[in-house]
This record gives structure tokens, C-alpha cells and sequence, in this order.
């Protein structure tokens, strides 16, 4: 079996326009063009790098690994046409993250062609898609999940609004979509639990990425009298909204997902000193000393557009290369079932990856932007600060994932 | 109530004259030339990057004069070397080519400045706050705005009407051939109407650049908007670009002040859509979440109702 599969691989890289001899394919799909390329172009960046360094280290089981790209545009539609592509490529592994609207189409796609084609399966790993319904009510064996979900990142949020006594009035302010919509819910739910006083005194869906002026949103935030705002805004909706409230004079706590996010640092600069906060599974002064492999990603690829931030890359390869070794093979059936349940141990702390619903635990930082810090962000001289720090088996959370899993 | 009225006011009235600044340059070469440029956001984007740039050498009051002025320069570089040649084709053939160089445009300033948006700060001789109303701030950026946009009102509209230039440049709209033979030079005003279109769009680019993101996506993003505005005020109507450009900028900005939605005002009426009923999902869709989708409602139906537009003299 094994010798047939490497014969029609070699068969396949002879065909393929003399590529350099590689043998495990890995499809890259996510946005390489359009107004989300500058996320996709950087998370590629990363994840080639870590991919490398598989390789440098004589790749795994004897085998190199390749990352093969497709522009999926973040588009649900685009995507299946190009994991169709990807999957005719040769691919055997699936990596994608940005947009929860395609991850929950991909799953779909893999567990259909999966379950169509024995034999020739296909590993979906995300690394930043974090809709909840993912490993709970839309599971699947095939799909594993590196980053927190957004219910995790919104308890590790209100754990520590629970803390603050100053907190009084929130206001939610999401994207129109099955993500900001997952993170609205989890803030009314988790609120309600921790913090019963706490008034949630607005509650605003907008449309994804089309709004050019928030100065109305930020208008009404002023209005409702709100002390707190809890987004999970990303890129430009997260850049251009931070930037209204800075306009306006707006005084609130912003709490966010993505306040890490390209921009939105050098969009509020000083008037985020304190105020502006984000839940992440890094960031630069996590730890006292910048990461090697950090450092070394900062070297390769120079430039503030290129500033790091797929952490979770790192752990997802790691885990990946552990569960091959473990596994002895690059079948990624036998891949899968090594991760199922696979710890291990990192700088940060301990990861897993649960075998119940294929959602990563690690740990996770609340942090806030602040003067002085040792490594700054976006070259502004203001750096994060972690608040509070949340262990990887405390993120967990209950599912209601029904897993199937092969025979 | 009152304090969000007033915010939500001078936000639309802010908005919406952003939007006429945008729209000003292409309703000029539109109404002069019959060309409907489709690269103007990318020149409109051009100005943000340029005056970023310069900005950085020669200090932000110089950049704002030199990156409309370069704008303009590329403009009549367009014209004279590309829409005049493929003029002899047609419309069609026009919209295609400024179609095509908006795309250009996108990847060259990819290049040069990268995918990321660029820090592109307010310059600490406008960045205090110009007034406070009801504890909020009015950034003195969005005041020069507001002025500039007025000034390209007055100053288009003097141009137009009240001098030489402008009497040649409307009667060579219309008679070329009769202008020509009188002694002026036709391609020459009309190189100068582009060029002139396009350092306006620079020029709203450089203010326009502070309110919004200096990205790449730029254009892609203000493009719609402005030939929504352009088709809804009146084809080369400039009058109808100003309050097509108000209309839009104050109706979306209260849109999204109204927490309210067509089941709430059915209810005020006595009619009750309850949960499961088949309307109920569309009918509870509050106005502030439609908000953004109401200029292009209003361009379909201003080209159901009035394919001419408020101001137009012909027809879309």
C-alpha cells in the first residue's frame, strides 16, 4: 500500500512541473488577494516558515512536507472550488482560518469527499476560524481547531471584567455574521452569569467589512452611556472603529478579540494606553525573552506588515510534526488519531488537543496596551501587558459534539 | 435624545460632505466629457498614499498642495495617453480602459506601499479637537474637511459658470468641432477638465486619507458609493452630487441612531408579526443593522422611478 502510494506520489511530482521532490502536500486556502490578503499573506508567511523548519530537520518520516497556496478570496463559495483544486493537486492536509462562513463549508466539503473517497482522506486543520458551532453541533473528525473558540476568548474576557467593580454598563458591538453574532451571544450569556449587575446597554450587529465612517456606532455607544465595549471586530471593522472612538474622545474600555490585529495600534496610539485590551494565545512580552523561532520569523520576513502573529501556527505544527512521529506515518488517518488527545509542552505552558471535539486547549492572555513594555507593537513605542493568564485545560468548555468516527 | 440627534446630525452632514468631495471630481469629468471614469476612487486613493508620502519629507501643509497637484498630473497623463486614443472606440471602449486602470493603479500601489494600511496620521497642526458638543469631540481634520469640500463646490461651480475656461469647456462638450474651428484647443480643455477631476480626487484623498484606512482596498471600498451618489444626484449634475451626497450621508448616519424595525412600527400600529411567523426574520431586522444598505435601495429605486436622477438632464 505503501509503496503503490509513494510510487504515484513520485508519479505525481514528476508529472507536476518539476517541483522540487516533495511528499506531503499541505493546501494552503485562504485570501491571498482583496481586502483580507494582507491576514492570508502573513499567515502563510508563518505557516511556510514553520513548515521549513519541518523540513530543515529532515521533515517527517522521511518525508518533505510542501505547502502548496490557493486564493479562496474568504469566499465560502470560492473556497470549495479550490480545496476541488487543492484535492486534485494531490493534497492530503487542508489548512485554512480566515471567516468561520468558509471553515464551516470546508468541514462540510472534507467530510463529504472523505467519506466518498476511502482510502484517500483529507485532515482539515484551522488555525484561527472560531465559531463555536465548529466542535460542537457542526464536529467532525476530520477537522481539528488550534485556536480558542470564540465562547473560550469570551470567558477568559469576562473573567476578568468580572474582577473589575467599575464595569457597569457594556455595550456589544459585532459583526454581522455567524462569528460576531457567536460572540454576542457568549457576552450576554457569560455576563449574565459572573456579573448580573453589569447592564448590557446595547447590543449592535453591522454589516462585515463594508462600513466606511463608524462615527454613528460610536455616536451611539456615547448615547447609551457605556463604560465598556466588547467587539469582536477584525481588520478594517476593528481599525476603523477604534479610530471613530478616538475621534469622538469616546472614554471607554475596549474589549476585544482582535486588538492585536494589523492597524489598530497605530490607529489609536496614546488614546488606547490602558483601555485598549485583547484576548489572545500570545503576544510579544508573554514571556520576558522574545521567542527564537520569533525572533528568527523577524529576521526572515522584515517590516511592520510582517510583524508576528500566528502563535497558534507554531503549536499547530509542533503538535502536528509530534502526532507523525508518534503515528509513524504521514497517513493522515493515522495523523488524526494521533492528535486526538496529544499534550504537549510549550514555553507557555501545556497544550492539548482534545479528542471529545478536536478544539485545542492553550493557554490564553488577557493583556492590555500600556507605555514601557520591553517589546513594542507596530514600531509605536506601546507594547501589550499581560492582566491575566489562563491555563489551557481552564479554557475548556463543555460541547455538544457528537463525533463519528472512522472505522 | 437631543445629544444624539445633534451628534448624529453634524456626523451625517460630516459624512456627507466627504462623499461630495469624492464624488465632485468625478461628476466634473463626467458632465464635461461624457466619460464615466471608473479609475477616480484610485486617484482618490493616489492622493492619500502621495500626501502620506510627501507628507513624511516635506511636512503635511506642502503635501496638501503638491499631491493634488501630482494627481493632476497624472491625470492629464491618462488623458492625454490613454482615454484620447481610445476615445476614436467609444464609450464602451473608455469605460473599459479606466476600468482596466483601476486595477493598475491598485497593484502599482501595492507594490510601493505594501498590503497593509500605512500609518497614515493626522499631522499634529490638526489633530485637537475643534469644539465639544455633549462631551463628544469634533476632530479639527473633519473641520478642514468639511471646508475643503465646500471650497470644491464654490470653486467648480464659479469655474463653470462665471469665467471664460468654463464657458469654453461646456460649449466644447457640446460643439466640438465649432470650438475647435474658433480657435481654442479641444483636447487640450479636455486634458485640462481630466487633469482637473483628478487633483480634486487627490485632493479628497489627502483629507479623505485621515478619516478612513490608506490601504490598497482604498478604492475598492469608496467605489461603489460614489456612483451610487453620482447616478442618484443626476449624471454630471454637480448640484445633484452635493445633495445626493447630503441625503445619503445624513439619512445613513440617522439609520443607524434607529434601534427599531418594521415589526416594531407594525406593532405601533396594531399589526403583530409573531416569532415563526415567514416574516418574521426579515420584519425584525432593525433599521440600524440595514443602515448601510440603504443608498443602494435608493439607487435602484431612484433608477426604477427617475433613471435621470434627482438633478439630471438625461438619462443614466
Amino acid at each position: 500500500m505503501r509503496a503503490y502510494r509513494t510510487v504515484g506520489l513520485a508519479l505525481a511530482c514528476a508529472l507536476g512541473a518539476g517541483t522540487a521532490a516533495a511528499d506531503v502536500r499541505i493546501a494552503f486556502i485562504d485570501p491571498l488577494s482583496g481586502g483580507a490578503a494582507s491576514t492570508g499573506i502573513l499567515a502563510q508567511k508563518t505557516h511556510q516558515f514553520y513548515i521549513d523548519a519541518i523540513n530543515a530537520a529532515g521533515g517527517l518520516n522521511g518525508e518533505k512536507l510542501e505547502l502548496v497556496s490557493f486564493d479562496n478570496k474568504v469566499n465560502a463559495q470560492e473556497s470549495l472550488i479550490q480545496l476541488k483544486k487543492a484535492l486534485d493537486d494531490g493534497a492530503r492536509f487542508v489548512v485554512q482560518g480566515n471567516g468561520s462562513a468558509v471553515a464551516l463549508a470546508l468541514t462540510d466539503a472534507v467530510q463529504k469527499y472523505n467519506e466518498r473517497n476511502p482510502g484517500k482522506e483529507v485532515v482539515y486543520l484551522n488555525y484561527a476560524a472560531v465559531d463555536p458551532a465548529l466542535t460542537n453541533e457542526k464536529c467532525s473528525f476530520w477537522h481539528f481547531r488550534f485556536d480558542a473558540d470564540a465562547d473560550m476568548k469570551m470567558a477568559a474576557m469576562t473573567n476578568v471584567i468580572a474582577q473589575d467593580k467599575k464595569i457597569q454598563k457594556v455595550y456589544l458591538i459585532n459583526q454581522d455574521y455567524s462569528f460576531g453574532k457567536a460572540v454576542a451571544a457568549a457576552a450576554n450569556k457569560m455576563l449574565a452569569e459572573k456579573r448580573p449587575d453589569i447592564k448590557i446597554v446595547g447590543d449592535e450587529l453591522h454589516p462585515l467589512q463594508k462600513v466606511q465612517d463608524f462615527s454613528p456606532y460610536v455616536a451611539k455607544i456615547k448615547a447609551s452611556g457605556a463604560d465598556t465595549v466588547i467587539t469582536g471586530n477584525w481588520s478594517n471593522d476593528m481599525v476603523l472603529l477604534i479610530k471613530a472612538g478616538k475621534d469622538a474622545g469616546l472614554k471607554v474600555n475596549w474589549e476585544t478579540y482582535y486588538g492585536g490585529s494589523p492597524g489598530t495600534v497605530t490607529a489609536v496610539r496614546e488614546a488606547g494606553v490602558g483601555t485598549l485590551k485583547q484576548v489572545s494565545e500570545w503576544h510579544k512580552n508573554a514571556l520576558p525573552e522574545l521567542d527564537a523561532t520569533v525572533a528568527s520569523f523577524d529576521k526572515r520576513f522584515p517590516g511592520v506588515e510582517n510583524e508576528y502573529a500566528y502563535w497558534r501556527a507554531k503549536t499547530m505544527w509542533e503538535l502536528f510534526a509530534a502526532a507523525a512521529k508518534k503515528a509513524q506515518s504521514n497517513d493522515p488517518v493515522k495523523v488524526a488519531r494521533a492528535l486526538e488527545g496529544m499534550k504537549m509542552q510549550t514555553s507557555l505552558g501545556e497544550v492539548e488537543m482534545r479528542a471529545d471535539n478536536h478544539q485545542i486547549l492553550q493557554p490564553l492572555y488577557v493583556s492590555t496596551l500600556e507605555r514601557g513594555q520591553k517589546y513594542d507593537a507596530e514600531g509605536t513605542g506601546l507594547g501589550w501587558k499581560t492582566d491575566a493568564k489562563v491555563d489551557g485545560k481552564a479554557t475548556s468548555l463543555p460541547t455538544s459534539c457528537k463525533m463519528e468516527r472512522p472505522k | 435624545m437631543l445629544e444624539l440627534a445633534t451628534i448624529s446630525l453634524i456626523n451625517g452632514v460630516v459624512y456627507g460632505l466627504l462623499l461630495f468631495m469624492l464624488t465632485s471630481g468625478l461628476t466634473l469629468i463626467f458632465s464635461m466629457m461624457g466619460v464615466l471614469n471608473f479609475a477616480h476612487a484610485s486617484v482618490f486613493m493616489l492622493g492619500a498614499y502621495l500626501s502620506f508620502q510627501l507628507g513624511r519629507y516635506v511636512g503635511f501643509w506642502p503635501a496638501i498642495v503638491i499631491a493634488p497637484l501630482a494627481c493632476g498630473l497624472v491625470g492629464a497623463a491618462i488623458e492625454r495617453y490613454g482615454l484620447r486614443r481610445v476615445h476614436s472606440s467609444g464609450h464602451v471602449a473608455e469605460i473599459l480602459f479606466t476600468f482596466g486602470l483601476a486595477y493598475v493603479i491598485e497593484e502599482l500601489v501595492t507594490m510601493i506601499w505594501g498590503r497593509n494600511a500605512v500609518a497614515n496620521d493626522v499631522p499634529a497642526t490638526i489633530d485637537f479637537a475643534l469644539f465639544t458638543v455633549f462631551g463628544t469631540t469634533f476632530p479639527a481634520y473633519k473641520g478642514l474637511m468639511m471646508a475643503i469640500s465646500v471650497a470644491m463646490f464654490v470653486f467648480l461651480f464659479l469655474v463653470l459658470t462665471r469665467t471664460r475656461i468654463g464657458l469654453i469647456i461646456r460649449a466644447a462638450l457640446t460643439h466640438p468641432r465649432m470650438v475647435d474651428a474658433l480657435g481654442h484647443d479641444v483636447p487640450g480643455v479636455f486634458a485640462l477638465v481630466f487633469a482637473m477631476g483628478s487633483a480634486l480626487a487627490g485632493l479628497a484623498g489627502v483629507i479623505g486619507g485621515f478619516m478612513l484606512l490608506t490601504q490598497p482596498t482604498l478604492a475598492h471600498a469608496v467605489g461603489p458609493i460614489v456612483f451610487v451618489i453620482v447616478v442618484l444626484g443626476g449624471l454630471g449634475s454637480l448640484y445633484g452630487a452635493l445633495v445626493a451626497s447630503m441625503l445619503i450621508g445624513i439619512l445613513q448616519t440617522f439609520a443607524v441612531a434607529v434601534d427599531y424595525s418594521l415589526a416594531d412600527a407594525l406593532r405601533a400600529m396594531g399589526v403583530a408579526i409573531v416569532r415563526g411567523s415567514p416574516l418574521y426574520e426579515v420584519a425584525s431586522i432593525k433599521l440600524a443593522t440595514a443602515a448601510p444598505v440603504i443608498p443602494y435601495l435608493l439607487l435602484v429605486l431612484m433608477l426604477i422611478v427617475r433613471p435621470r436622477g434627482l438633478f439630471g438632464t438625461r438619462d443614466a
